[in-house]
């Protein structure tokens, strides 16, 4: 099962205008596995990462997904197949506690209901669950606390509590240590960690000890196409991969 | 360290917030009901339709994060039709007002599905053009009378039995149907679907990945907006006995706009509050003639400057409780 690829892609290039962001890149995710994509600024990582989750359309190539092709598929379908992607900038709702952030979330298992006509606290019910995620995730005195007066660190917490409440089987995680100081790296790093336990990730990342620490597996892009792929200790000692990160100032 | 980033120290599971709606609302309730004895009625009447009025528009701006700019066309058409068919076609009251109800959110559903394809400035934009579509029907319309409106509207007999003519009478059903929509518009936001609601209103985006259609909950949150504004326009009409330009004109959404936020923006009795205070002035400052307008912009300015959150808002701020 170890070896079961949940994600791949097939010459998957995208062009803007003339210039090519993202060139016949293959990827393959195995399932169960941390994978991260890293490489010099300007690499394509981000569009990559937006293809992946249907942000952009390619020029060409293919995604599928679990055996099934889904390089046409508009974002919420894909998202309601269990493959859920994480924001930059952390998307909390603000003004809502943190608890009932989550049961946002929770509560799309009773599908687009409009009852106007009931009472909220119908969804009391999703508490428990609820809490048992901000538990995971180490929030469990914030739960009433609005997610606006939470530090960076916990709204980061907060929204994968909040994805996971949907129960995803693989996470896209845009860049999710961008913008933290060192502690909420080692948190929110020990959060991943944790959560990867029965899911697949992909992430891009910049800081290359987080990398290091969790990922299982690497892909190095630059200038839009796989320079390298393997284990940290391969990768990091490949001299390609050097030579681009000193080559681009690192 | 992080913890002294925390704004608020870990708030403990709250205090059981209906108790204060509750609370202030029998409050209200009260106060209404002893109002006319001390009080012109047909100037409570008026405010409470407006009353009605704000709270319908707040439910948008409030708590969908929806500025509608064209909020008359639905006081202003209900209001017409309901006059229309009191007097013309001679129905019961009740009947009048559901005529009414039924209209704006008819023309709710159309406006608001054009609408929400728009965000921000845009949807305020769209609004606006077609109430003032909606406006330049009310001015041609043979059955509106243009420039005179429909005036002398019977009030009618309530189910037939109660007779609406005595001003005491009026104003205790108008004061049932201001409560009554006042309860609503509270439990629509305070359901499961008030809820999706606030988030789409929070974090649009986000609310969409977790796999909400927001287009369907805006409309929907639209179409009930434009019904209750139809209530209070309908139930205006009978209550004062007349349709008139004024109630769909653009100026008037300008009103609703300055009510809410004088009241307080996103708050239950804000808006209240604030129809209350914008319509005393127009009826106690009268004397001023064209400084009203002056006046009230004074106020306004005030209002933005010095207490953002409006009256309520800032109270609620000060006790730290959601009012």
């Amino acid at each position: 099962m170890a070896n079961d690829i949940i994600l791949r892609t097939r010459g998957l290039t995208r062009e803007f205008k003339g210039f090519v962001a993202v060139e016949d890149v293959d990827l393959e995710i195995h399932r169960g596995t941390i994978h991260a994509l890293i490489g010099p600024n300007g690499a394509g990582k981000t569009t990559c990462f937006n293809l992946l989750t249907k942000f952009l359309v390619p020029t060409r190539g293919q995604i599928i997904y679990k055996d099934r092709d889904i390089t046409a598929a508009p974002p919420a379908a894909v998202a309601r197949m269990g493959l859920v992607r994480s924001f930059q900038i952390s998307a909390v709702f603000p003004n809502l506690t943190a608890l009932e952030n989550v049961r946002v979330a929770l509560q799309r298992e009773r599908g687009e209901s409009f009852d106007f006509w009931r009472s909220k606290s119908v969804l009391d019910k999703w508490n428990d669950r609820a809490l048992a995620l901000l538990e995971d995730v180490g929030l469990t005195e914030f739960a009433y606390t609005p997610a606006v007066n939470l530090a960076y660190g916990r709204k980061r917490a907060l929204e994968i509590a909040t994805t996971l409440a949907l129960d995803p089987e693989m996470l896209l995680l845009d860049e999710p240590m961008a913008g933290m100081g060192h502690e909420d790296i080692d948190r929110v790093a020990a959060l991943i960690k944790k959560v990867s336990a029965k899911r697949t990730i992909l992430m891009v990342e910049h800081n290359l000890s987080v990398v290091s620490d969790l990922s299982d597996r690497i892909t190095v892009l630059t200038r839009g196409r796989v320079l390298a792929e393997g284990d940290y200790a391969a990768v990091s000692s490949d001299p390609r991969v050097q030579q681009a990160y000193m080559g681009s100032g690192h | 360290m992080t913890a002294a980033t925390d704004v608020l120290a870990p708030a403990a599971a709250p205090a059981p917030r209906r108790r204060d709606f509750e609370v202030v609302f029998a409050l209200m309730a009260a106060l209404l009901v002893a109002a006319p004895f001390v009080v012109y009625p047909v100037f409570l009447m008026q405010a409470l339709c407006f009353a009605l009025f704000a709270c319908a528009f707040n439910l948008l701006i409030g708590y969908v994060g929806l500025l509608s700019f064209g909020h008359a066309m639905f006081l202003g058409s209900a209001g017409y039709v309901s006059a229309h068919a009191a007097k013309e076609w001679g129905v019961t009251p009740e009947l009048a007002i559901l005529l009414g109800v039924l209209t704006s959110g008819a023309i709710g559903l159309v406006v608001g599905a054009l609408a929400i394809r728009r965000q921000g400035i845009y949807f305020a934009m769209i609004t606006l053009a077609l109430s003032q579509m909606i406006y330049f029907f009310c001015l041609q319309a043979p059955f509106t009378h243009g420039e005179d409106g429909i005036q002398s509207v019977p009030r009618g007999k309530l189910f037939g039995v109660l007779d609406l003519a005595d001003n005491m009478t009026m104003y205790f059903f108008v004061l049932a149907v201001f409560l009554g929509g006042f309860l609503l518009i509270y439990r629509i936001i305070h359901s499961p679907f008030g809820q999706v609601l606030k988030a789409i209103r929070e974090n649009e985006p986000r609310a969409i990945s977790l796999g909400y259609s927001v287009d369907r909950y805006k409309l929907a949150a639209f179409v009930m907006s434009a019904a209750l504004a139809g209530l209070a326009g309908a139930t205006k009409s009978l209550a004062l006995q007349n349709a008139s330009l004024t109630d769909v004109h653009w100026s008037m959404s300008g009103e609703v706009v300055l009510m809410t936020l004088i009241g307080g923006l996103g708050t239950m009795f804000g808006p209240v509050v604030g129809a209350f205070v914008i319509i005393a002035m127009l009826n106690y400052l009268a004397q001023f003639g064209q400084w009203v307008l002056v006046i009230q912009g004074v106020i306004f300015v005030v209002c933005v400057l010095a207490f953002r959150r409006g009256v309520v808002g800032e109270i609620g701020a000060l006790i730290r409780r959601e009012l």
